[in-house]
């Protein structure tokens, strides 16, 4: 974009001061070379979507080779070391290269946008991120060509220490926490400089979409989680490779310091995984119900709260720990404050749909599916919490079930909910619609097939992360019926992939604004051109669409001229 | 699927609550959780009731109102978040009453097996009151088995199966000698991590005669599914002379293996001469 073409706009000349940056255009390279090096903040949006979504299929797959495993009692899918690299690998997958950077994804590609900024702070810290995390992920799958890791996601010391397994697979596990690390890390700074100092003259704090405002707690929580779990994976490393005991109790270490600091990390990085996902539904809501959220500036404050209380619920995974009982009640209480928040989001959630005039597209479906199932997982949350109980629930098929439904039945659910919301924007072309709900009734149906009888094998005595059980245990039932739902659940996954694919090109045109959005990002074109926005408008509400569309209105003139005042290259 | 429920009748019983019956903790802990699930169910068809219905009522129609653009209500709010927190509030203090109970060990009835005067342990106090102490059984988890260690000698102790009297109480101490293990027998109560360096507790009462099934329930490796174990209550008479046959078969033997090795010794020592 030349910087004549601002000069020549009066009200952009006090905004932007022309100086020679650059004596030479260079010019773009074309191709795959264009994505290799690109740093525009939506081709490495794009990115972060194809590559966890490759993850997110691997990792898919690996549940369904577990659940076909578990189908039967003394099934014979696959030997019981290849079921403990699959539990790890799945885990691992999903939290390290799945969940997290997709939402990193979504904050790539919409930050800028919703904020009224023309890229990130670090475009070119934000495209090392991208890589650092294909990276990690290849160091991670490069395990299967020898042994992969063991250890469950959690990776417990001293089980994963090199006396009980020396292969390599632990230390592809503990390359791939650094990677991811230092990639969330630093698109965690760069959320941070970017919301602080790039938002479009007007947004206030009290007028940044919740989208954001979840964003900035996200990055926020993994700057202060990450170097813990950096911390504890180098000194896993250093007892496996350089004769340290950090975790080994015959050279004075204790296995309870990796829970610990593993916790430390681990708690918050739930909540890392949850809260962008509360953000998209708390964009999505009001825009199909045609109303604005309700009490936006308690979702706002609940969301800094989570983010806060989550640093102190840690210990909550460590109840049936040798452990004082002081320490445990403290767990408990703080379990059960950040509840509280966590229960006001969803309450303004449907008293945002109260009243509302509710449009029935395929966005709305998966976030009003998120809240029915997040409700489940929220109320196991606190059976958890309450410590006795946890002794008879914890590392049970009921946890698996909690996690589930709180990551999937949550944060996935969240994570379609804004594909099929932004898809128009990102692609400028609608996910069909027809495909959508076909998806959204597989998914809903087949992920409570799944998940919902887990609590009842959890409550009948099977533990998790058993690659066989035996026949008289009475848990045959819930599993042949788990099985089948996670069968439905991962067609409905896939009807949205190829939703996505066909949409692509062949999707019903979108134009800038086709759900009558409330924020920034529906101001510009779809796909939005590089520089995002010719004109950055000044933000005077939390709605500043909303703002802009009435003022088309009240000046009656032809929508789509003033309104985008972009060159009309649509 | 109700079908397939049904084919698993073992499980019909527990589907929706934690095992019990085996042990007061374990009864005590079943107890506690259905009084959350009791207060969790009417939250649960609030919320989900209220966004159907929110759903069905407020769907867009052809020529409906312009929907009314409320952005919040204090005292509402204020409302909800108050209710939450006092719901909570009487959740813990029910958990504290119940705590109690489901932490610390009772004395032994009467007509169970009396600890104090069988075992010659030195952490086994007598019991204040004339209570009867309850027996203590030392845990072990190793890869992929567990190991009770009896009181009453060195030699007593057994693999997979623990044989404990009735009546009595029992409080197991629980470490591991390699990873992390976890000490689960669902109807006897809640899990108690062992973990190498540290020693747990936990502690069950079993009323009658049984046996009682149970796994390892953190992932120790490839084994971990098959590291099971089973408690078996019998009358404390019996539960003695299980004892006392455990120590003398274990010593006896290891008389005899002692015996063997020292055979072999001197056969190789005679054999080979300067070899060695």
């Amino acid at each position: 974009m030349a910087m004549s073409e601002y000069a020549a706009r009066p009200q952009i000349a006090s905004l932007v001061r022309p100086e020679v940056v650059e004596h030479a255009v260079r010019e773009e390279p074309g191709g795959w070379l264009n994505w290799l090096t690109t740093t525009d903040h939506k081709k490495i949006g794009i990115m972060y979507f194809f590559v966890t979504f490759i993850f997110f299929i691997i990792g898919g797959v690996e549940a369904l080779i577990m659940r076909l495993q578990l189908a039967q009692p003394n099934g014979t899918v696959v030997d019981p070391d290849t079921y403990n690299g699959l539990v790890t690998m799945h885990g691992t997958t999903m939290v390290f290269l799945f969940i997290v950077p997709v939402m990193a994804g979504f904050g790539n590609y919409m930050l800028p946008l919703m904020i009224g900024a023309r890229d990130m702070a670090f475009p070119r810290l934000n495209a090392l991120s991208l890589w650092l995390l294909v990276f990690g992920g290849m160091a991670f799958y490069g395990s299967v060509f020898f042994e992969p890791p063991q250890g469950g996601w959690t990776m417990y010391a001293p089980l994963s220490d090199d006396a009980y397994m020396p292969s390599g697979g632990v230390d592809a596990w503990i390359f791939l926490i650094h990677l991811t690390g230092i990639s969330s890390l630093v698109g965690a700074i760069n959320f941070v400089a970017t919301i602080h100092n790039m938002r479009a003259p007007g947004m206030g704090w009290g007028r940044m979409p919740l989208f954001v405002w979840s964003l900035l707690v996200y990055s926020y929580l993994l700057i202060a989680a990450l170097p813990t779990i950096a911390a504890a994976a180098t000194m896993l490393l250093t007892d496996r490779h350089f004769g340290t005991d950090f975790f080994d109790p015959t050279g004075g270490g204790d296995p309870m310091l990796w829970q610990h600091l593993f916790w430390f990390f681990g708690h918050p990085e739930v909540y890392i995984m949850i809260l962008p996902g509360f953000g998209i539904i708390s964009e999505v809501l009001p825009v199909f119900s045609r109303k604005p959220i309700f009490g936006y500036k308690a979702i706002a404050a609940s969301t800094v709260s989570i983010g806060f209380l989550s640093l102190l619920v840690w210990a909550h995974h460590m109840f049936t720990t040798p452990t004082p009982t002081v320490v445990l009640v403290f767990f408990m209480l703080s379990s059960f404050l950040i509840a509280v928040p966590t229960g006001i989001k969803i309450f303004n959630w449907v008293a945002t749909l109260w009243k509302g005039s509710i449009l029935m597209k395929t966005p709305l479906l998966f976030a009003v599916g998120f809240i029915s199932t997040f409700v489940i997982g929220g109320i196991t949350g606190v059976m958890l919490a309450v410590f006795p109980v946890d002794w008879q629930l914890q590392d049970s098929y009921f946890v698996v079930a909690h996690i589930h439904y709180v990551l999937f039945g949550g944060s996935v659910f969240t994570i379609f909910a804004g594909i099929y919301y932004w898809f128009p924007k990102m692609s400028g072309r609608m996910l069909g619609e027809g495909l959508g709900k076909v998806s959204f009734w597989m998914m809903l149906v087949g992920f409570n097939l799944t998940f919902l009888i887990q609590h009842s094998a959890g409550l009948s005595g099977m533990p998790r992360r058993v690659y066989d059980y035996p026949a008289d245990a009475g848990w045959t039932g819930f599993n042949l019926i788990s099985t089948i739902g996670s069968f439905l659940l991962g067609i409905g996954v896939m009807v949205t992939v190829v939703n996505v694919l066909i949409s692509m090109k062949k999707g019903q045109k979108a134009g800038n604004d086709p759900w009558k959005g409330n924020t920034l990002e529906w101001f510009t074109q779809s796909p939005p051109p590089e520089n995002n926005f010719d004109v950055i408008p000044r933000v005077r509400s939390v709605e500043p669409m909303k703002d802009i569309r009435s003022e088309v209105q009240q000046a009656s003139m032809p929508a789509g001229t003033v309104a985008q005042p972009v060159a009309s290259g649509t | 699927m109700l079908v397939l429920l049904a084919l698993a009748p073992g499980a019909m019983a527990d589907v929706f609550t934690p095992e019990s019956g085996g042990s007061p903790n374990a009864d005590d802990i079943d107890s506690l959780y259905k009084i959350v699930l009791y207060v969790s169910i009417p939250i649960f068809l609030v919320v989900e009731g209220a966004l159907i219905w929110a759903l069905v009522k407020f769907r867009q129609r052809r020529g409906g109102p312009e929907p009314e653009q409320i952005r919040g209500n204090q005292p509402l709010e204020l409302g909800w978040t108050a209710g939450a927190t006092v719901i909570l509030v009487v959740l813990a203090v029910i958990t504290f009453l119940y705590l109690g109970p489901i932490k610390n060990p009772p004395a032994s009835d009467a007509d169970g097996l009396a600890a104090g005067v069988q075992v010659a342990s030195v952490d086994q106090p007598a019991p204040p009151g004339g209570a009867k102490a309850p027996l203590t059984i030392q845990v072990n988890g190793q890869q992929y088995l567990w190991r009770f260690q009896y009181p009453g000698g060195r030699d007593a102790y057994s693999y997979y199966r623990m044989i404990v009297p009735t009546n009595t109480t029992v409080v197991l101490k629980i470490t591991s000698s390699d990873v992390a293990h976890s000490w689960w027998i669902p109807k006897l109560g809640g899990k108690a991590d062992a973990l190498p360096g540290h020693t747990n507790q936990t502690w069950f009462k079993i009323a009658k005669e049984g046996t009682y099934k149970g796994q390892c329930a953190e992932l120790c490796g490839d084994g971990h599914a098959d590291m099971r174990s089973v408690v078996k209550a019998v009358s404390p008479q019996r539960y003695q002379a299980f004892v006392a046959r455990r120590r003398r078969e274990i010593t006896d033997s290891q008389k005899a293996l002692a015996q063997q090795r020292r055979e072999r010794e001197g056969a190789s020592k005679s054999g080979q001469g300067e070899d060695n």
